[in-house]
Parts: C-alpha cells; sequence; structure tokens
C-alpha cells in the first residue's frame, strides 16, 4: 500500500545484514502439487529447463522496485553453507522461509545447508520492503528465481572452466555440479558448491535472457508441503528475537504516555512523584506532530525512563498530566454510526457507472435494500509495538518489529536530524503485524528518547492498552446495498453506497471520501454480470488515524456484497450458492473499461493485463468449496452452511462456513472449508497455515472485535473488552483447498484474501440456521 | 536476600517486591522466551511453571515466588525435546511464534496433571491463552499428539 505515498527518491547505501537467525530446518518429501505459469520459449531437453518470458508486476510502482543481483542475495561458503538474505519481513505468513525456498530450489542448493540472513531497512540494495498488501511473493517469485537461476548457471560456468569444457556440459543438481559425458550422462566427476564457491561467485552474472530455469517439475521446494518454517526450533525453545528481546549493554526501559484523543497535547505536567518511583531515572516530554496530515508522525507524550519496563510503567501511572483535547473530542461512535446511515441513504459520488442504474430501479419489480454496518478494529497482534534505539555521535541504530524498515529510516533520519545513511534499521522477527507495523511511529519515539537521554540505548514498550488505544484504526464503515429486479426475478441493477472514512485522511487533506486503493477492494470491481450497476461513495470524516488492517475494506465491502446475495437469494427462494454463481455470470475476463470501472481503477498494484479478473477461476473455487463442504447435504436444525467468495490480491477464495446456534443462541463454528487460487504457489504448507488464521482472524472480525469511541477516546482497553476468539469458540476444523490454476497463472497474495469472506459466509450460515439476518459486525456471540 | 530457583538456578532477588516476575524475567535475567501480550493476566503470552503449574507471570510478584521453583520456555527441556515442544514441531504449529512459548508452557502444564485429557479438557485449560494469528486448530492438535508421548 505505501507505494501511494512514497514517492521520494532514496539515497543509496550498502549495510550488511548483522541480525543473523540461524534456524534449523528439514525437508522432507512431499506431494508434488504444482502449475507451471510461464512461458516457456526454449527449452532444453538436457537440462529439462526452460527460459522465461518476464510478466509485469505491482513491484514497478513500488519504491526501489526490485532488485535480481544473486551476489545481493546469497552467498556460498568454501564449506558449502549458503547464506540466503531474506528482505522481507517475518511476521507469521511464514515468508522469510518460502522466499529462500525459491532461490535455493531454483539454484538446486540442499535446503539443509542454507541459512537465513534477515536483511537491514535498504531498498537501494534489496529492492522493495514493505511488507504488506500480500505482495510478497506477488512482487518477488520473478526475481528469486532469477537470482537463483543466475548463481546456478554462475555454479555451472565455474565448473566449466575448472574442467575445461562447455558450460552445457555441467549441470547443477543437489549442492554439486556434476560433469556429463558427450552422451549427456553424468561421467561420474562432480564438484560440490563448497569447492565452487569462490570461483562462481567470482563469474559475471548472466542477463535474465540468457538464464533457463527449472521446470515445474524438477522443483524440489517449490509447490511442495514439507518445508519447516525456518524459525520453528527457535519458536518453540524460546530462543526467537522479537522486538522486546533485543538487549544492549546499558540498556534502559521507557513508556510513554500519550493523549488520549487524536491532536490532544500536554498543557501542563508533574514529573515530581514519577521519579521519586524507585527505578524511575528520568522523564522527558515528546513533543507530537500535529501538522495535518499527519502521516505516521508521534503523537506526542510524556515519556517516562527506568531500569525495569515495570519501573517506567509504575512511574507513568505516577505522571500528572493536564490534556488539552482539542475538536476530535467529540467523535462519538454511536452517534457517528447514525450519521454515516443517513449519508448512505443520500446519492453519494459516483466512482463507477455502467449502463442505466436509475432507470433499472425505476422498472424494478421489487427493490432489495439494506444497510450493513461495521465497528473500528485494532490489529492488536500478539507482540505489542515495541523498539530498541541506540542514537550516540550522529549514528541511530534502531531494532524493531517493523514491517516497512526502509520508510522508517526515512523518516528516522528526519527526525533526528542526521544524514539517512548514518541510520540502521534492524528487522527482528514480529510477533505479528497485520498492518500496524507498517507504521513507525513507535520507533520514531524510541529513537528521540534515545537522543534525549544523549545517547543511552533504550527499549520503549507499548502497553497492550497503548496498542488499543493509540492504533491506526480499521474503518468504521456503512454499506448500502440495493438491487433492483425485473418481473422475470432477474436481477437488473446494482447500486453500493460506502460511507467509511478514508485511509488517506492519514496522508492527505480529509475530503470525507475514499481514494483507489479502498475502492479497488471489493467496491468498484464486484465481478457481478448485471447490466446497469453503479458504485457510490458518501462523505465521512476522519476524527482517528485511519489505516490499515489485514484485508482491509474488502472487510465491509465484501462482508455486504456476500450477504446482500444471499439475501436476494432468499428472496427469490434461490438457493445462494447457485444464485452467486448465476450473478457472477459467464466465465469471462473482466473489461474495465466496458464496465465502467474508473479510469484510476487499482488491481491491488498489479498490472490489469498481467493481473486480469477472471470469473472463471472465481466460480471454480466457489464449486470447489460447496463441494468439499457438502453443500446442499442435510443437516441438523440450528445449523447451517453460508457461503461468501471474491476476488483479492490478484488471488481467487471462497469459503463456505458451517455453523451451529446453540438453543441459547450461542454461534460456534465447527467446520470452515475454503479453497484458493493463488496461481503459481510456493509454500503450501504456510498457506493452508494461513487459511486457518484467516478463519480464526475472520471469526474475531464478525463476532467479537470491535473499538467503539467516546468523547473522543477508545472506550476499550485490553483484550478484556476488545475480544478476539480463543479456544473457547474458534472455527474448529479449517480444510484447505489449494486449487492449481491454470498454466500461465501468476503468483497472488496469500496472507490477506481469505480473511474477508469469512464475516458473509458466516452471517449467511447463520440466516440458514435461524432465519436471523446480522448487518451488524461485531454480531456478538449470541443470536438473539 | 529473598531468592527464585529458576530453571535449577538459584537467582537473587532483591528489586521491589510487587514486580512482576515477568519483568524480572525478562529485564533482569534477561530471560526473553517468556513474553508480554496483555500484562493482565488474559492472553497468556507469559505463562511460566512455578512448582511444576502454569501461572501468568504478569500477575505474580517476584516475591510471591519466593523460594519456589520457576520454570520458563527456555528450562523446559535443556535440549528442547519436550514432548510439548515435539509435537508443536511436528504439527508445524506456530505463525508468528510470539505466543507459543506460552502456549507450550500452558500445555506441558496440562499434560503433568492429566496425561490425557478430553478435547473439552484440552479447550478449558488452553481458552486463556490468545493467539491472534489463529494457530488454535493446529496447538489443539498438538496437544493430542504430545498427550500421546507425555
Ligand atoms: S501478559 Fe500475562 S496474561 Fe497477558
Ligand atoms: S503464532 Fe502469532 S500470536 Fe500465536
Amino acid at each position: 500500500m505505501l507505494q501511494y505515498f512514497e514517492t521520494e527518491a532514496r539515497t543509496a547505501r550498502q549495510v550488511q545484514g548483522t541480525i543473523e537467525n540461524v534456524s534449523r530446518r528439514t525437508v522432507l518429501g512431499g506431494v508434488l502439487a504444482t502449475s507451471s505459469f510461464v512461458v516457456a520459449l526454449r527449452v532444453s531437453t538436457a537440462n529439462a529447463r526452460e527460459a522465461l518470458t518476464p510478466y509485469p508486476t505491482g513491484a514497478a510502482g513500488m519504491p526501489h522496485t526490485v532488485v535480481a543481483d544473486p551476489n545481493v542475495f546469497i552467498a556460498i561458503a568454501p564449506d558449502g553453507a549458503v547464506t540466503i538474505v531474506t528482505h522481507r519481513a517475518e511476521m507469521g505468513t511464514g515468508i522469510r522461509t518460502s522466499l529462500p525456498m525459491v532461490i535455493a530450489d531454483e539454484m538446486e542448493a540442499d535446503w539443509s545447508r542454507v541459512r537465513i540472513v534477515q536483511a537491514e531497512g535498504d531498498e537501494p540494495k534489496y529492492g522493495n520492503q514493505d511488507t504488506d498488501g500480500s505482495r510478497s511473493m506477488r512482487h518477488f517469485i520473478q526475481p528469486m528465481r532469477q537470482c537463483g537461476a543466475a548463481m546456478r548457471h554462475m555454479l555451472e560456468n565455474a565448473a566449466a572452466v575448472t574442467w575445461g569444457v562447455e558450460p552445457a556440459l555441467c549441470r547443477a543438481k543437489n549442492h554439486q555440479v556434476i560433469l556429463l559425458d558427450g552422451t549427456k550422462k553424468p561421467s561420474g566427476k562432480s564438484l560440490s558448491f563448497g569447492e565452487l564457491a569462490k570461483a562462481a561467485m567470482a563469474q559475471p552474472v548472466p542477463p535474465q535472457d540468457k538464464l533457463l530455469y527449472k521446470t515445474a517439475a524438477e522443483f524440489t521446494l517449490i509447490g511442495k508441503g514439507s518445508t519447516k518454517i525456518a524459525d520453528l526450533h527457535d519458536i518453540t525453545t524460546g530462543k526467537a528475537v522479537y522486538g522486546a528481546d533485543i538487549r544492549l549493554p546499558g540498556m534502559k526501559f521507557a513508556v510513554m504516555a500519550r493523549p488520549a484523543v487524536l491532536g490532544g497535547k500536554v498543557k501542563a505536567h508533574d514529573a515530581a512523584k514519577a521519579l521519586k518511583v524507585p527505578g524511575v531515572e528520568a522523564v522527558h516530554e515528546l513533543e507530537g506532530v500535529h501538522k495535518v496530515p499527519r502521516g505516521f508522525g508521534i503523537l506526542g507524550g510524556i515519556a517516562v525512563i527506568a531500569n525495569s519496563t515495570y519501573a517506567a510503567m509504575a512511574g507513568r501511572d505516577a505522571l500528572d498530566i493536564e490534556w488539552e483535547n482539542g475538536p476530535n473530542a467529540s467523535y462519538e461512535s454511536v452517534a457517528f454510526d447514525k450519521e454515516m446511515t443517513a449519508t448512505a441513504a443520500q446519492p453519494g459520488k459516483v466512482i463507477r457507472n455502467q449502463g442505466d442504474p436509475d432507470a433499472a430501479f425505476t422498472k424494478a419489480k421489487q427493490v432489495f435494500s439494506a444497510d450493513y454496518h461495521a465497528q473500528h478494529i485494532v490489529p492488536a497482534a500478539m507482540e505489542p509495538l515495541v523498539a530498541v534505539a541506540r542514537v550516540a555521535d550522529g549514528k541511530a541504530d534502531i531494532w524493531a518489529p517493523v514491517q516497512s524498515p526502509y520508510g522508517a529510516r526515512k523518516d528516522l533520519a528526519e527526525a533526528l536530524k542526521i544524514p539517512i545513511e548514518n541510520v540502521t534499521v534492524h528487522v527482528t522477527l514480529l510477533g505479528g503485524g497485520f498492518g500496524r507495523k507498517s507504521k513507525w511511529d513507535f520507533m520514531v519515539e524510541a529513537a528521540l528518547i534515545s537522543q534525549k537521554l544523549g545517547g543511552t540505548p533504550v527499549l520503549l514498550q507499548w502497553t497492550r492498552e497503548d496498542d488499543l488505544r493509540h492504533a491506526f484504526y480499521h474503518t468504521v464503515s456503512v454499506e448500502r446495498i440495493e438491487v433492483a429486479i425485473d418481473d422475470k426475478d432477474k436481477v437488473t441493477g446494482w447500486r453500493h453506497r460506502t460511507v467509511a472514512p478514508s485511509i488517506i485522511s492519514t496522508f492527505k487533506e480529509d475530503t470525507g471520501y475514499s481514494f483507489p486503493i479502498e475502492y479497488g477492494m471489493g467496491f468498484v470491481n464486484t465481478p457481478f454480470e448485471i447490466a446497469n450497476v453503479r458504485c457510490e461513495n458518501g462523505k465521512a470524516m476522519a476524527h482517528t488515524r485511519i489505516g490499515w488492517y489485514r484485508s482491509v475494506s474488502t472487510i465491509p465491502h465484501v462482508f455486504a456484497v456476500q450477504s446482500a446475495v444471499c439475501e436476494v437469494a432468499d428472496q427469490l427462494g434461490r438457493d445462494p450458492k447457485d444464485f452467486l454463481l448465476e450473478l457472477i455470470g459467464s466465465d469471462r475476463r473482466l473489461d474495465p473499461k466496458a464496465l465502467g470501472f474508473p479510469d484510476d481503477f487499482w488491481n491491488f498494484g498489479d498490472p490489469y493485463e498481467a493481473f486480469p479478473i477472471d470469473t472463471a477461476r472465481l466460480k471454480n473455487v466457489i464449486r470447489i468449496a460447496a463441494d468439499k463442504a457438502g453443500w446442499g447435504k442435510k443437516i441438523p436444525a440450528r445449523q447451517g452452511l453460508g457461503i461468501a467468495a471474491h476476488c483479492a490480491w490478484s488471488s481467487y477464495v471462497a469459503t463456505v462456513v458451517h455453523v451451529e446456534v446453540g438453543n441459547d443462541g450461542k454461534i460456534s463454528v465447527p467446520e470452515v472449508t475454503t479453497a484458493i487460487d493463488c496461481g503459481l504457489y510456493v509454500n503450501p504448507e504456510r498457506i493452508r497455515s494461513q487459511m486457518e488464521g484467516a478463519a480464526v482472524m475472520g471469526m474475531s472480525n464478525t463476532v467479537y472485535s470491535g473499538i467503539t469511541f467516546k468523547n473522543g477516546a477508545v472506550e476499550q482497553s485490553n483484550y478484556t473488552d476488545f475480544t478476539v476468539a480463543r479456544m473457547s469458540n474458534y472455527p474448529k476444523k479449517v480444510t484447505t483447498h489449494i486449487v492449481d490454476a491454470p498454466p500461465g497463472t501468476h503468483s497472488g497474495g496469500v496472507g490477506e484474501p481469505a480473511v474477508a469472506p469469512f464475516s458473509g459466509a458466516l452471517c449467511n450460515a447463520i440466516y440458514a440456521a435461524t432465519k436471523k439476518r446480522l448487518r451488524r459486525l461485531p454480531t456478538g456471540d449470541i443470536v438473539t | 536476600m529473598p531468592s527464585i530457583n529458576v530453571n535449577g538456578e538459584k537467582r537473587d532477588y532483591s528489586g521491589d517486591s510487587a514486580m512482576p516476575l515477568l519483568w524480572f524475567l525478562r529485564d533482569e535475567l534477561n530471560l526473553t522466551g517468556t513474553k508480554y501480550g496483555c500484562g493482565a493476566g488474559v492472553c497468556g503470552a507469559c505463562t511460566v511453571h512455578v512448582d511444576g503449574v502454569a501461572v501468568r507471570s504478569c500477575q505474580t510478584t517476584a516475591a510471591e515466588v519466593t523460594g519456589k521453583s520457576v520454570t520458563t520456555i527456555e528450562g523446559l527441556d535443556g535440549n528442547g525435546e519436550h514432548p510439548v515442544q515435539k509435537a508443536w514441531r511436528e504439527v508445524n504449529v506456530p505463525q508468528c511464534g510470539f505466543c507459543q512459548a506460552g502456549q507450550i508452557m500452558q500445555a506441558a502444564s496440562l499434560l503433568a496433571k492429566n496425561k490425557a485429557p478430553t478435547d473439552d479438557q484440552i479447550v478449558e485449560e488452553m481458552s486463556g491463552n490468545i493467539c491472534r494469528c489463529g494457530c488454535y486448530q493446529r496447538i489443539h492438535d498438538a496437544v493430542r499428539l504430545a498427550a500421546g508421548g507425555v
């Protein structure tokens, strides 16, 4: 998402990664499950390898795009150890393992001899590092394959020089290069990667158009099901290093008191009592960034520095602060929802128009209309925000669980008033991110505190309460859907009005309207074959910081659209799954122009020609999910199945939720069936874990989690009142079906696409079980 | 000076008697495997064993465990080969991993007192531990798997 906000060129700098997490990993044999996505131009039968034509991705629009230099990402030691740098942040998706798998497979490295090194924030060196938007595999499978293939060629070329033969007679296989005889059979001679290391790395890097890639049939890691994540052993033994686990000599611990209302300021404060708390060593005021738009500017407040986190927290409790709240103190969630509902009832700004919707509604025999509401949500990753900073002698080192280390580095340099070359951002493991850790305000706070302390290293810990009360909030929304139906029960008109404070208000002057990224998330691109469609946006001003949370605007949009489809099906006496397939209509690639999509239509950042919306793929996942879930089977009373599907982040997902509603109204979910088509896929084991996690997060979003404001301040404080799914009530059994995409299909996103369909599918299932339609998220866990 | 036995070692304790064990472990002993997630006893990320039983270290003061035996994730098994840890790896439980030390300590405590827990007993025991990444299905599977091996 950040490509929208960051256009400045940044200074280059070469740094070497310093946090190394060397982990044990094992590879077991797996089921062959791959699909080829490439056009073979020329195939060398001797090597069963093929040339690939590069396709364009959204990476071209990201700051610093991609780097595909094997010398940046791969090093081979004389003992044969292969070091692979991973430049994307690990927050639970497994990307720290999956991207190196791509390189290792393509270069024929033995996975058990690969160690993974986490890159520092350095985009000129590594390419874009904003780990969000489900982009890592979408944008980097090509450059990583290119790095691996180039290094394989370099190994073979080095062997050719050693043996004095043609490179075509040298074939890399499983960590060695084998010499082939005149008949292309192994001659019995070989050189290990270790023996070739020095010479191979000194070889010139072959250009992409001279590279041959492994064919899908030759993959040993890509698409296989058994590669364990690199950090698995460390995680299960407490050795994995997250943000708060960094320890520096002389390091102090800090917490901050921040204004409860956005734009609030410290009017007066008295630190005397805080300074008397045992262990408290200093108190400093940090000036907030109050110019609007705020970006990721710090909120400001009072920092308490102590010799333990506990003492710092106790010191904060003892502070006397008088706050000045400012204009956002009037923000109140109940009133705001009423305001948005009224706005949604009126025509809004037209974002997409196709055909003549007004005429369709005038002529309609029946009109369906409903409003769908959703509250704010916070990402609330289990690891609260934290950063360690040492700012001394004109140099800054910051360690943090951060999704966007290079963006952070630039802002840190500005805030500290030192050149970017003197700022180093070290990326630790992230204890969950979900979008919040793309925003680096917490790192700037830590760095400013260390600077104020004259260079003392400091660990700034956000408490859980801080995390809930000073977030960048997933937006609050009202979605209105109106459907025109003619006398033959055919849908002739579709109107969708979205009303929600926009993320763009964080980066630009707030107009109250959304922006292309939000429109592109299941609002303007609803793939229905309906003749007359209008998508409108009603005005809603932001009174808190709005940010992106895993799955972003697809959550409210897809909830509304997929609920409405089921409601109309019911009104017409149709099966919801059949009706959904019928609305999607014929097999086709949507034509954005013909359908009246806006000129600045945002296709998850990807070029539309390479990543078109393909209704055949969408219908395919719907059919598979429905079949596997036993759609149509007889199920007991007060149980029901619900379905929802969408295309997002260039992947296709359908989810069937099986719900059981107790006689006391208690909602529980015994089973979820998800089908995903994400194109060429790398690590099916991690795709499954993402689908399972998406169902749990979907359950939280739908049933439990909501943030409300009163007098401009967040009402919730901790997991006590901002509730999330627990083992006492979560989707018990999630079955994932990874669908083989048609040959030639590019890799799509995995982290986000499966979250949004859950909400619609669950509410549709609840309706099937109880005839109660829930249109407000969160629903609570009791159907009344 | 009061002392606590942590992972088999005697550790002297001289600080504020109200300091939660969590911060003593993390900030004074640098045993960072035990995590802070909520500070309110409602997430389980900070779970350790006191005399073999799971407790929330954010809700237990260092003073309360004087003379007792504390086990953290680092001390559960010298080689990380406790049956629960092995089961966790076998089932590929973790996503981000942040909650997992607490989950593992909770599960190990359950299996120490009940070698063959029912599904309901697993749910009851593990419901205090939040996993925001949503690994519950695999956590449940791993506890079941470990039960066969404890
Ligand atoms: S940190 Fe102790 S229960 Fe959450
Ligand atoms: S694995 Fe991320 S919170 Fe549990």
